[in-house]
This record gives structure tokens, sequence and C-alpha cells, in this order.
């Protein structure tokens, strides 16, 4: 799992890479009640929105942490959004997308960078 | 001697404590417990006696409503106890303190409810014929004098409903004004981050993108940033004056020459002209436009969310681009242009059908009538000094936001001294609840940390005012002792406790629905 | 001063706390050159009596719609509404309340907003509506830039037979969001002329039943026109009284329905203020502008209700918001709500009965006059008709006999070659023998 400074993470699999929000990004924003997912197909350079996740009193942009194209959203977050509070980094994944620059994802943090990135925060 | 006889206690028994005391039936005392009319009223029920009708032929067929609507009925007893009851749920200005801080929650004279009921101001249509309703249009007119001379601004646009309603007009208006020079490029418009939302709302709505200025330490504009984004890309600025943080932008008119002179116009937000009527007109201050909350300033009741209404003043520059309808006179009479022909070509549009807020300008106009210049001074005064009293006298207990120099008409908080004590500004407000008073505006502006805006306004005496503070007081001083219980849960007496905001947003239930049958039992 | 409660003792010793040696000081960051050290030139305070007598007289020059003959329409409609409305919106709990941003002390105004929103709902045949925006003609505008969010197009078609002053807020807010309007002729049954002008760019239809000139519509067939081009249907409805013998929106496909709700509770006010409804099917509340209200539970599990999906609006989204809407016109939702729940279904359908009755009968009336020509050919409470000669000048003559005969359709739109035209509304308030004079003026008037 690799992760950015934006407090996405990514796992990736092949040429999918599997997009989220880290577990101190949705005890940040506290109970999550709406998330609104890209659609398939839609085409995303790293950086670019990606999503919207939305808690009772603010609404946060997720970026793509990679360029590619989604070729899957999360639809259980339609009905469950909790899901992102209940297990952000597994099953309250957002997207998943099909790499275009798969070298954007070796500049991105460990999880040992992460941390010793939230700590100084 | 004769006397009744059959006597009963006149005192009460000594009170044991009667916390955790529930009544039978749910009902609280004066406090009642009250159903949606979905679930009190009838379908064939009403409170209104209509005369029958006969039936002619119409040439509706095909046309018309067969199915049932939905509706519930009332009976007028049932509506008047439905509607009491559920107002007794509200806290209101009438009641207490209300300080929400860039709200300007004054007392609302019923003199101008009672003026604003006139049949011959009410009771006129927005179309029939101007010569039968020459006095509305002079009060317009009136109403326009006065918001110019206040404001020494040449012209006004009256016709905007609201706050950011009146924002949009100005802000088409500037768009207008470049446009008519040749400036449609000018895309950008600068605004601190302390601004309202309705700012940055409002120019993405002209199709302009926000940039934002920062703040100085000490809670103003920063000059060399405004000067570093300001340029040839610039529409306008949007500063609120006083700001955000309940202070006056001291360089303003440095702020007007650095716009100006980058081609840009300057959008002064007037929410807080309640601050400075009478003492400082925004004129003389170099602003283009400005709109005025006449329910803030002005004093229109805030009705449980509108109505408001918000002109617009308008400098030199900008006042061709008004938008119809506004307010002629000669020696004929008074006459409300309501079509950009003509001279009129350059105005930007109309803002809705019709002529505006009337039942506001009646209001407003008997407000200004009854304060009069000396009077509307006199606001300004005492709501900077009482603003100024609160800050004063909190401000060993509480963390001032800018404790250095006076603020204007509101007091400003941060959550510092609320560190380590695990009560957090909402907590701290939700407890000012059980205290009897409205909490201040809370987490507003986003410059400052916990932000607590406390704006008083003119209308409260000094000795409500002390009422407040003592409350305030003792609730720091619980805090920093360690009683989060008395916060963590507040409002413990309100009608009801805390509310699940997550749940409303998850699962939104935006409307009655009828409970559906239970199934039947399988044979 | 009656309205100010410090006295000159505490002013003083309060600026004595402060430490300021005069309100001056606290005056101190005002620029030299803003300075006033005298109040601006306008008259000074003025008591009660005063004030009385200065509004009394502005009011005596207007002629008041209960005074006479009255037919004048056009988006804002003159009926009887029960004196409790009145009473009870001026309960000082929700008169001088703010908006119920603090849910455990404002559930009487929550309660009275989600009343509302489900009235509204039911009233249009849509899924859920909203809290209230400013007026009809704002709510149109708003549903048109909410097309656009959903649709990502950036045409809007408008029927002929939309409001003109509608048609221009909506031109306002549309063109600077850079969405192009394209309005049709000026057209009293403008149907067929809608739907030609669908194309693949469109992102919404608006249409108005009844419309301008009176004319009621049954739009299925836009809403297919529509749908079938991926565009949303807009349904407009300026006389909200029609809800109770016309076909609701939602049930004719509207995909938005917006309204003026003035007519519920809320007297004429010279044009403000209003009641905007706003309405629209559930899938796309989150493009909606504008507050909502919704209901949930306290931490003790009681009902209550909240402000919710609040992430659309300013205070919240700013930039990206769904709308710059703030103020709303809440007391003005309440007093549609408290008539409405004293009509009730039965008397909601009776009184649009009783305001079509009289329509039929005045346009019995005027059509037997010699060159008075009924144009609108399906109607509520409102027609149009063409005189012999100017409107406008009719309107002026009768005026000064004492009946206010409508709105000339050429005060709404000059230029578009209906000065003949005269739109002519009747409500519950018209009495027969208001119609009988009137008719026997205007034979005179066009003779």
């Amino acid at each position: 799992m690799r992760f950015t400074k934006d407090h996405e993470w990514v796992v990736v699999e092949g040429d999918i890479a599997t997009v989220g929000i880290t577990a101190y990004a949705a005890e940040q924003l506290g109970d999550v009640v709406f998330v609104e997912v890209p659609e398939v197909g839609k085409t995303v350079a790293q950086g670019d929105g990606l999503a919207v996740v939305e808690s009772v009193k603010a609404a946060s942009d997720v970026y793509a942490p990679v360029s590619g194209e989604v070729v899957e959203a999360n639809a259980e977050l339609g009905d469950a959004p909790e899901t992102v509070n209940a297990v952000p980094e597994a099953g309250g994944w957002f997207a998943k997308l099909k790499l275009s620059n798969p070298a954007e994802v070796d500049a991105l943090m460990d999880r040992d960078a992460y941390e010793a990135f939230l700590s100084t925060l | 001697m004769s006397m009744n006889n059959v006597g009963r206690p006149t005192r009460p028994e000594a009170s044991n404590d009667d916390a955790g005391f529930n009544s039978l039936s749910g009902g609280r005392g004066l406090l009642q417990d009250e159903p949606l009319i979905f679930e009190l009223g009838g379908w064939t029920k009403t409170g209104v006696d209509l005369p029958d009708v006969v039936p002619a032929d119409s040439a509706l067929a095909g046309l018309t409503r067969d199915e049932p609507i939905g509706l519930p009925g009332l009976s007028e007893p049932e509506a008047v106890r439905h509607y009491v009851r559920l107002s007794q749920k509200n806290h209101a200005i009438d009641l207490a303190l209300y300080p929400l801080g860039s709200c300007t929650m004054k007392h609302n004279p019923r003199l101008n409810e009672k003026m604003a009921r006139l049949p011959g101001l009410s009771d006129i249509h927005p179309l029939q014929p101007q010569s039968t309703v020459q006095g509305a249009i002079e009060l317009m007119d009136r109403l326009a004098h006065w918001l110019k001379t206040l404001t020494g601004m040449p012209a006004v646009a009256l016709s905007p409903k609201a706050g950011a309603h009146g924002e949009l007009c100005g802000l088409l208006a500037i768009r207008a004004a470049h446009e008519a020079a040749g400036n449609g490029h000018r895309k950008t418009v600068l605004a601190p981050t302390s601004a309202h939302g309705t700012n940055p709302a409002t120019a993405a709505f002209c199709g302009y993108t926000v940039v934002e200025i920062a703040q100085t330490d000490d809670g103003r504009v920063d000059l060399a940033d405004l000067e570093a984004k300001l340029g040839d890309h610039v529409a306008a600025i949007m500063v609120t004056n006083p700001n955000t943080c309940g202070l006056f932008e001291r360089d303003v008119v440095e702020i007007a020459r650095l716009t100006h002179a980058a081609g840009a116009y300057f959008y002064c937000d007037g929410a807080n002209f309640n601050a400075i009527v009478g003492r400082v007109r925004p004129g003389d201050l170099g602003v283009d436009a400005m709109h005025i909350n006449l329910h803030k300033t002005f004093s229109t009741p805030h009705g449980g969310g509108g109505p408001g209404a918000g002109p617009v003043v308008l400098s030199e520059a900008l006042a061709p681009f008004a938008p119809t309808p506004w307010v002629v006179h000669d020696e004929n009479g008074y006459k409300l242009v309501e079509e950009a022909v003509g001279p009129a070509a350059q105005a930007f549009g109309r803002m809705s059908a019709f002529h505006g807020q009337m039942g506001m300008y009646v209001r407003a106009y008997a407000y200004m009538l009854s304060h009069g210049a000396d009077g509307l001074r006199q606001v300004a005064e005492d709501a900077v000094l009482n603003a100024n009293y609160i800050k004063a006298r909190l401000s060993d207990l509480m963390s001032p936001a800018f404790p250095e120099g006076p603020c204007m008409h509101e007091a400003l908080f941060d959550d510092a001294w609320l560190e380590d004590t695990g009560v957090t500004t909402l907590d701290f407000a939700k407890a000012m609840i059980d205290e009897g008073f409205h909490p201040m505006t809370m987490y507003f502006p986003l410059v400052v940390h916990g932000a607590m805006l406390i704006e008083p306004t003119e209308t409260e005496s000094k000795a409500e005012l002390d009422r407040f503070i003592e409350a305030l007081r003792l609730l720091a001083q619980a805090a920093k002792a360690g009683e989060t219980g008395r916060f963590k849960n507040a409002p413990h007496l309100a009608p009801l406790k805390r509310l699940d905001e997550t749940l409303a947003a998850r699962k939104p239930k935006l409307k009655w629905k009828p409970v559906a049958p239970a199934p039947l039992a399988a044979e | 001063m009656r309205y100010l409660p410090l006295t000159p003792e505490d002013r003083a010793d309060m600026l004595g706390v402060i430490g300021a040696g005069s309100i001056d000081e606290l005056f101190v960051d005002v620029p030299a050159v803003a300075r006033r050290s005298e109040p601006v030139d306008l008259p000074h305070h003025a008591g009660e009596i005063e004030v009385e007598r200065e509004l009394l007289r502005l009011s005596r020059r207007n002629r008041s719609a209960a005074e006479g003959p009255f037919f004048v329409g056009a988006g804002a409609y003159r009926h009887h509404v029960p004196a409790t409305v009145d009473h009870i919106i001026q309960r000082s709990e929700f008169l001088t309340s703010y908006t119920p941003y603090q849910p455990e002390i404002a559930q009487g105004t929550l309660q009275v907003l989600f009343e509302f929103q489900s009235q509204v709902a039911a009233l249009t045949g849509m899924d859920v509506a909203n809290a209230s925006l400013y007026d009809g003609s704002t709510a149109t505008a708003e549903a048109v830039m909410m097309a656009q969010r959903v649709t990502r197009k950036n045409k809007a078609v408008l029927s002929g037979g939309v409001h003109p002053q509608y048609v221009g807020a909506v031109e306002t807010l549309a063109h600077a969001a850079g969405v192009t309007t394209h309005r049709l002729p000026a057209a009293i049954d403008a149907e067929d002329a809608v739907i030609a002008a669908i194309d693949a760019d469109t992102a919404c239809v608006v249409v108005q039943t009844p419309n301008v000139f009176g004319t009621a519509t049954d739009v299925t067939r836009i809403a297919e026109a529509a749908h079938a081009a991926g565009a949303l249907l807009i349904v407009v409805t300026t006389e909200a009284v029609s809800y109770g013998l016309l076909k609701s929106p939602g049930a004719m496909g509207a995909d938005i329905a917006v309204a003026e709700g003035q007519s519920i509770g809320n007297g004429l006010n010279f044009g403000g203020p209003y009641v905007g409804l706003f309405a629209c099917r559930e899938k796309f509340v989150r493009q909606a502008p504008g507050r909502l209200c919704g209901e949930t539970v306290d931490a003790d599990g009681k009902r209550g209700f909240v402000l919710t999906l609040s992430t659309r609006e300013q205070h919240i989204r700013r930039d990206k918001a769904t709308s710059n809407i703030c103020t709303n016109s809440g007391l003005c939702a309440l007093a549609f709500s408290i008539h409405m729940s004293l009509l009730g279904e039965q008397g909601l359908r009776q009184l649009a009965s009783l305001n079509h009755q009289k329509a039929l009968a005045t346009a019995k009336a005027l059509a037997a006059i010699p060159g008075v020509e009924i144009l609108t050919p399906r109607f509520f409470n409102e027609f149009a008709v063409r005189l012999p000669k100017d409107a406008a000048e009719v309107v002026e003559t009768l005026a000064a006999h004492g009946v206010i005969a409508g709105v000339p359709y050429s005060r709404l739109e000059p230029g578009a070659g209906l000065d003949d035209v005269l739109l002519v509304a009747t409500t519950e308030t018209t009495l027969d023998t208001d119609i009988t004079f009137f008719a026997k003026l205007l034979a005179g008037a066009v003779q």
C-alpha cells in the first residue's frame, strides 16, 4: 500500500490500482455521510479530483494518486458510506483505476514514510 | 362570619430533587410534544369555510387532478394549537439575547409590522397601473434616498431579495461594466479566506474564479498579498468591512486605491454595516458596490430564515449597469422603469420578477424614520460599545482572537483557552443553551481556530449584557474546572437533546411518508 | 430613542470597563478621511405617532385591491388569507428567530419546514421539496442552473408561455453562468413549438402551466421529448392554487417543479416578499439549491428535525456550492404551510374550483362584448383577451372608474406585438357584482 500527502492510499494489482482514503483521513473527517464516486470510463491525471467525500459539516475532494482510467467504482458506498469510517483501508475503497503511468506509484510514500509524515502534522 | 371552609395548601411542599422526573403521558408542563400535521389532520377536514361551488362547463377535461393529493387539514382551533405548541420550541430575539455574530439579531420593532400591514401598502399588486400605486413607488424612492445618503453612494438597486442576491447583483453590475469596457477577460475575484461563504459561491455563480487573499496577524487584509494578486485578470475584490473578525479594515482606503489602480472594482459585503451606520459612509472609502441586509442593519425580522432584502448601492461607474426596475420621478409623479430600453439599455437585466421586497422596504423605512440620522449613528455606537464591553469583561477567562485594539460590533474569541479542558467550542456553545441563551456563531470565520463570534447588537440593555456575561463566565470557569459532563451532553434543558445529524445525512428523510400498513398475517 | 436601552450612565460605565476615554476611541481604526463628526443629512428620530402619519400618507396614495373590482394576476394573486395565518406568523418565536442552525432550540421552525416540504412535495407530485427559495422567478432560474449541473449541458429552452419577467430572471443568472437561453416567441398555446426546439444540446426545457396567458397544458409530451434528448423538464407554476384542480407537474413527467407560493398564505405586498417553491426528483436532490430539513432522532431517541445535506450549501461548499442562497423565505413558507393546513385537501380543491368558476363566469361576461375575444383555450383562473384597443389605455380608463381590469401584456413584454392583449385574473375574492361592473365598463371603453 502506498500513500500520498493528501491522505489517499493505493494498492496495485497488475495494472489496476485500488484507491481509498487513509484511516487518518477518515478519522479527521468524522462520520462520512456521502461519497460521490467517479463514473466508470472517466480518465484522470495524477492530482485530479477523483471523488468527493462528505461528512455532515465538510466536503473534501479526493485526488487521484495516480493517472489512469476508472474501471470500477465502489457501489457499496452509496448505501453504506459508513464503510469508509469502518474499514477505510479495505472495503471503504473508492475506485479502481487502470494505470496509465505505473511509475507514478513508485514515487508515493510507503507506510513508514506516511507514518513519519503524519507525525509532523 | 361566613367563610369558605374548603381549604387547600397555598404554599409548596419542601421540594425534593426532581431530576429524572418524567411525566406519565410524555407531556412536559408548558412544553407539549406535538405530532406532524400529517398525523394530526384529517383528509376531509378543513379550517376554512368557502361558498359551495356551482359547477359550470369547463374546458379542462383531461387536465384535472383526480388522484388524492395527500394534504391533511386542520380545523382552526387545532391549527392554532399546533403552531403555538411548535413556536414554544424556538429560541427568539424576543425571548433572550441571540448573539449570532454576522447575523445582527436585534430587536424587531412592532410598529414596523403594523405599518407593513396597512392595506394601502400590503394589499397592492406589483402590476396594477402605476397611477394607482404612487405612494408605494414614492416609498421606494424615499428608501433609496436614505440608503444613498447613509452610504454616500450615488445609486441603489433595490430589488435584490437578500444579501446573497445583492452580492450577485453587485457582481453582475461589475461584470457588465467590464464587458462594456472591453474587459470581459477579467475572470478572477479576490476574497479573503475569512469571507462569508456567500462571497465565493456568488462569484462562482457569475462565472468567476475565486482566489483567496491572505490575512495579517491582526485580522486584516494583507496589503502586500493583495497587491501581488491584483492584475489585469482581476474583475473585483470582495471584502467585508467591518470584516468577519469584527474588525474595521484600517487600510480600506488603500485597498480601494490599489484595486482601482489595477482596473478592478471593490465589492464590499455590507453584512456588518450595523457597526458603522451613520458614522462612516462606504462611499468615502472607495467602495464601488455594497449590499445592505435590511434584515440586519434595518431590523426587518429574520423570520426563521427569511425573507430578507438586499439592496445594493453602486458607484458612478457601476450605476449605468443597475438592473431594472428603478424609480424616477418628475412633476407628473413617480415611475418605475421596468424595461432596459432607451437610455436604460446598459442595465444588465432583472434580478427577479416584480420590484423587490416591498414588505421589507416598509419595515426598514419605518425603522429609519424612527431612528433618524441621530438615532442611527447611536445604533452604530451602542452596537460597538456593547461588543467591546463583552470583549473586555470576558478577556481574562476566554481568549480574544485579536486582543489588540477595539473590535467593532462583534467580539471574536478562539478556543485556545479551552485547550486541555476536553471541552470544544461546540460543547461550550451547546451549554449556553442550558443557560437560556442562543449560542454565538461558531467555527466562523474559518481563519480563527474554534471561533466564537459574539454580536450582541445595540438593542441589549446593560443589565441583559451583564446577565449574559455572568453566565459565560460561570460556564468558562466550569469548563476550566473540568466539569465536562455539563458540556459534553449539553443541552440538558432544551426541548430536545443533541440531534443525530449523521443519521439525517446518511439516510435523508425529507418529507413525511405514511407508515406502511402491517403486512397481512399469513393464512 | 425608544429602541436603544443604554442610558448615558451605562455608556460611561461601560467605556470605563473597556478603558476607553470616549466612543470615538472605539472607532479609531476608521481612516481619518471617512470619520464623520456629525450625523448625515437626514431627519432626526421620530416617535410612533409621526412615523405612522408618514406611512399612512404613503399608503393612502395607493389603491388597494380590496377597494373594488380587481382582476390583476400575471404571477401574483389576491386570495383571502385566514386571520389565523397572520396571527401565528407574528408570534415572536417564529417572527424573531434566525435560521434553525441550533436544532435543540429551533424545533418549531424545523418541524414547520419539514411539514412545508411535505406539503410542497405532495402538491407538485414530486419526490422532495426544499425549504423555500426567494420567489417563483428566482426558483426558476435556480432550476435552470441545477439542470446544467445534472446534465452538464449548457442550453435552456424556454417556452413562449413563460412569464416574461421569469424569463428575465433566468437570463440574468444563466448568461452569467455560461448557459445560453433559447426563448421561443410569446405564444398562448405553445406545446408543439417547444417540442420542436429541443435538441441534443438542451439541458432543460422550461414550461409554465397555467402559462402567462392562463393556458393550462398537459406537458407529458414535452416531458417525453425532453427526456428522449437527455434534457430535464422544468415545470413552472405561478398560481399555486391551481394545484388543487390541475394535474401535478410530477404526474406529467417534470424533473423539477418550481412555483410562486404567494397565493397561499401571503398577501400581494406589491411584489414581495413571496415564497419560491422548489421540488425535484429524489435522484437529483444533491444538486438542489437551498436548505433542506430532514427527520432524525436526538440523543434520547426522540424524533426531531435538522437542516441536512448542508454540504451543498455556500457556508460549507463555498465556490462549489449548488447556489449562493442563504436567507430564504422562511416566514412566507410558514404562512403558506399554515394556510395549507387550514385548507387541507378538501379546502384546496374547493378553493381551486371556486377560482375556476369565477374565471369561467368572467370570461363568459367579457366574451359577450362585441370586439372582445377570449384567447385562452383552457384556463384555470386567468385568461387572455384581445381588445379592439390598446390594452394599457383601456386599463387606465377603467382604473379611473374604480376597476383594475388586469395586466396589459405589453407591460410584461413591450414589443411582442401584443399591445391589444389583456390578462384577466379572478379569485375567490371576485364578487359577481365585480364581474358585472367590469363587463359594463369594458363594453363602454372599447366602443
